[in-house]
């Protein structure tokens, strides 16, 4: 008999049961709450006379429309404002923790969950957003859901879904030295493409892999969903477990003991059958820029735009005739050769305290170019916030030139007043490119924090591996 | 949710193709934060004579009395009688809200956009389509007073003058809608396995159980 997938153990584990049809009723362990794609589901659940089903297993953050700057005088934007208010309305009439915009543990709904320990490996973790994919990373088998079944979680604990088939990423080798998780995981959107695993739940593996730490495997999950897939996952080993202990929700005393043991199975066994495998040489891999309007548009920092008339596969030409008309860029253009308007260093995909420290470490005793209009640094949470403070990174940043902001999405898609203006280009450390995501005609470039903070400072594009950090 | 077997009611005519979301519900209204509540906003664009905004009044707005649910002989209708690929465009939820908000219970058209259809379904609102021949046929003759019966246990639907038109509906949606449930109504009463589930895995893992 062939083993299981991770991704099969998981979901075995959850199943409440299983109709005719093959659809199931799963267990959902965690779920997220935030501003944006909640207020509909509470007021369904209010106007059915529904309650939660566990309250206690909700967590809720406001997070995509909150202010970075000035806290203190609340969000001036109305609409903004009240989406932000219902959520601290709902929380408190269903008996639900939120971290409110006062609290320190606020922060971007996907990086407060595992700094919590609310994310926990063995779960299921849903959220109505769908870089959910982000706690994978620990083991848990986590992905986005839309407001009908964010209602459906509320009133259940349970979801109606359809088992996914299983896809496995190996990454062969080690990257050299400066390589990131971010240029791990756009290097394998390049490779598979946006629509690579749709249809499938990806677990990553290899030695390039196990290297990262616990932040640097959230960031290649968090991209999961860039590849078509609604989850990623990451075996479970001692950086995980090591991560885990003693967070506020983690579990304690002989919990702890029995939660570590069940957890170390959370891998896929030798003999495990995948659906569908790929190979990544992970030694082949540089510093890695997007540069046209969707994820799977990348090259290496030291490679050219390509041309479209090379691509033979006309739809694909096409759209890539259309990126570089929105991008203003040109095939053959060197990619060190693109200079930035702004730059943004923030989001669920590269907002966390060792993100800050490589950003940290380029710009360090040196000063963003005279081009650049804006350079946003933007914590993923509080917590976060306060440990970069303690590090002295606030002022490593400040002194640079950079902003160093409030805790929140920010920039990524620029729901509050953080965004870039038509046809501004900046390189940004989140998750999207997508035509006017950072603000209506805004040009995103999707890199890693060290290359984003090394664009700043050169005021274009440079290979960030290439400069001496000492 | 609202169950759904046996209506007889007024039909309104809606006499235009492709009728997207966008005109059910314009999209400044997608900024609320409720579900409830876009019935006065429905086809806001062809209802009024002005811009409508979310939250406003619309008592004492301008109305364009030539817009066909405006006309007092339609008023109370709960059938729309309507063209081919309505509902296409986005996939807001809010279209099938603001219908149901309004008072709709059924559409029948010739065909549907299909996202549109599956969250009629969600939200206690029956499509049916109907061949072109016989929705021509509805329309041609459509007078004042014009009310249809529509049995959803039969998949029937009788007309005035007691014709009976057969109508397709996927089984697992219709028992939904018969018994008023929606998913979240379904999967409760499955309330004793969920129960059950969280008894056993208690046991394999007690500090999902446990409030730190
Ligand atoms: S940081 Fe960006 S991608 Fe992440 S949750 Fe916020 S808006 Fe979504």
């Amino acid at each position: 008999m062939s083993g299981k997938t991770l991704y099969d153990k998981l979901w075995e584990d959850h199943v409440v049961y299983t109709e005719d049809d093959g659809s199931s009723l799963i267990y959902i362990d965690r779920h997220l709450v935030h501003e944006v794609t909640s207020p509909q589901a509470f007021e369904g659940l209010r106007l059915a006379g529904r309650k939660p089903w566990r309250p206690s297993r909700n967590l809720a953050v406001a997070d995509h429309n909150v202010p970075t700057t000035d806290r203190d005088k609340g969000i001036a934007d109305p609409v903004a404002r009240l989406q932000v208010d219902t959520l601290d309305k709902n929380c408190i009439e269903f008996g639900i923790t939120e971290f409110t915009m006062a609290d320190a543990r606020q922060g971007i709904v996907h990086v407060i969950g595992p700094e919590q320990g609310a994310t926990l490996p063995g779960m299921t973790v849903v959220c109505g957003d769908s870089h959910t994919s982000t706690h994978g990373a620990s083991g848990a088998l986590a992905f986005g859901i839309g407001t009908s079944e964010v209602e459906h979680v509320l009133a259940t604990q349970c979801l109606i879904q359809k088992k996914a088939k299983n896809l496995l990423i190996h990454l062969n080798g080690q990257t050299r030295s400066g390589v990131t998780a971010k240029d791990i995981v756009l290097a394998i959107i390049g490779k598979i493409g946006t629509a690579g695993g749709n249809g499938y739940t990806i677990e990553f593996v290899g030695e390039a892999i196990r290297a990262l730490s616990m932040e640097g495997r959230m960031t290649v999950c968090n991209m999961a969903i860039e590849a078509g897939a609604r989850a990623g996952l990451i075996a479970v080993d001692e950086v995980t477990i090591d991560y885990y202990r003693n967070r506020p929700y983690s579990p304690k005393g002989s919990d702890w003991f029995m939660a570590e043991r069940l957890w170390q199975r959370l891998h896929s066994d030798d003999n495990a059958v995948f659906d569908k495998v790929i190979g990544i040489d992970a030694t082949a891999i540089k510093p890695q820029v997007t540069w046209g309007t969707s994820p799977e548009l990348v090259v290496a920092v030291d490679e050219t735009i390509p041309d479209p008339e090379a691509e033979s596969d006309l739809t694909k030409r096409q759209g890539m005739v259309r990126a570089l008309e929105y991008m203003g860029l040109k095939a053959g253009q060197a990619i060190t050769d693109i200079a930035v308007d702004k730059v943004f260093i923030g989001s669920c995909t590269n907002s966390r305290i060792e993100d800050l420290r490589a950003a940290a470490q380029v710009a360090k005793g040196k000063k963003i170019a005279g081009n650049i209009k804006l350079a946003l640094v933007v914590p993923g949470s509080g917590l976060v916030k306060e440990q970069a403070e303690s590090e002295g990174l606030d002022k490593v940043f400040r002194e640079a030139g950079f902003e160093w902001r409030e805790p929140g999405c920010s920039m990524c898609l620029a729901m509050n007043a953080d965004r870039l203006e038509e046809g501004e280009r900046c390189a940004s450390t989140s998750n999207r490119n997508f035509e006017g995501r950072q603000g209506y005609g805004g040009r995103t470039h999707l890199v890693s924090p060290a290359m984003a903070a090394a664009a700043a400072i050169a005021g274009h594009f440079v290979d960030v591996t290439a400069i001496n950090l000492t | 949710m609202q169950a759904f077997t046996l209506l007889t009611s007024l039909v309104a005519p809606l006499d235009r193709a492709n009728v997207d979301t966008d005109a059910i519900i314009p999209k400044q209204f997608l900024k609320s934060i409720k579900r409830a509540g876009f019935g006065p906003y429905l086809f806001d664009e062809w209802r009024y004579l002005d811009r409508g905004e979310p939250d406003m009044d619309c008592t004492h707005r301008l109305l364009n009395k030539d817009f066909v649910l405006n006309k007092p002989q339609y008023k109370g209708s709960e059938i729309l009688l309507t063209r081919e690929n309505f509902g296409c465009g986005s996939s807001r939820e809010h279209a099938p809200w603001a219908l149901a908000d309004f008072g709709f219970r059924a559409i029948i058209a010739p065909s549907f956009a299909d996202i549109f259809y599956n969250n009629c379904f969600k939200n206690g609102l029956l499509p049916i389509p109907l061949a072109t021949e016989v929705v021509d046929s509805l329309f041609n003759e459509l007078t004042e007073g014009y009310t249809l019966t529509v049995d959803l246990n039969t998949q029937k639907i009788i007309t005035p003058n007691n014709r009976e038109i057969s109508f397709d509906v996927d089984e697992n949606r219709k028992y939904r809608l018969l018994n008023g449930l929606d998913d979240i109504g379904l999967s409760l009463q499955h309330t004793d396995k969920i129960r059950g589930y969280e008894a056993e895995r208690a046991k394999r893992a007690p500090w999902l159980f446990v409030d730190y």
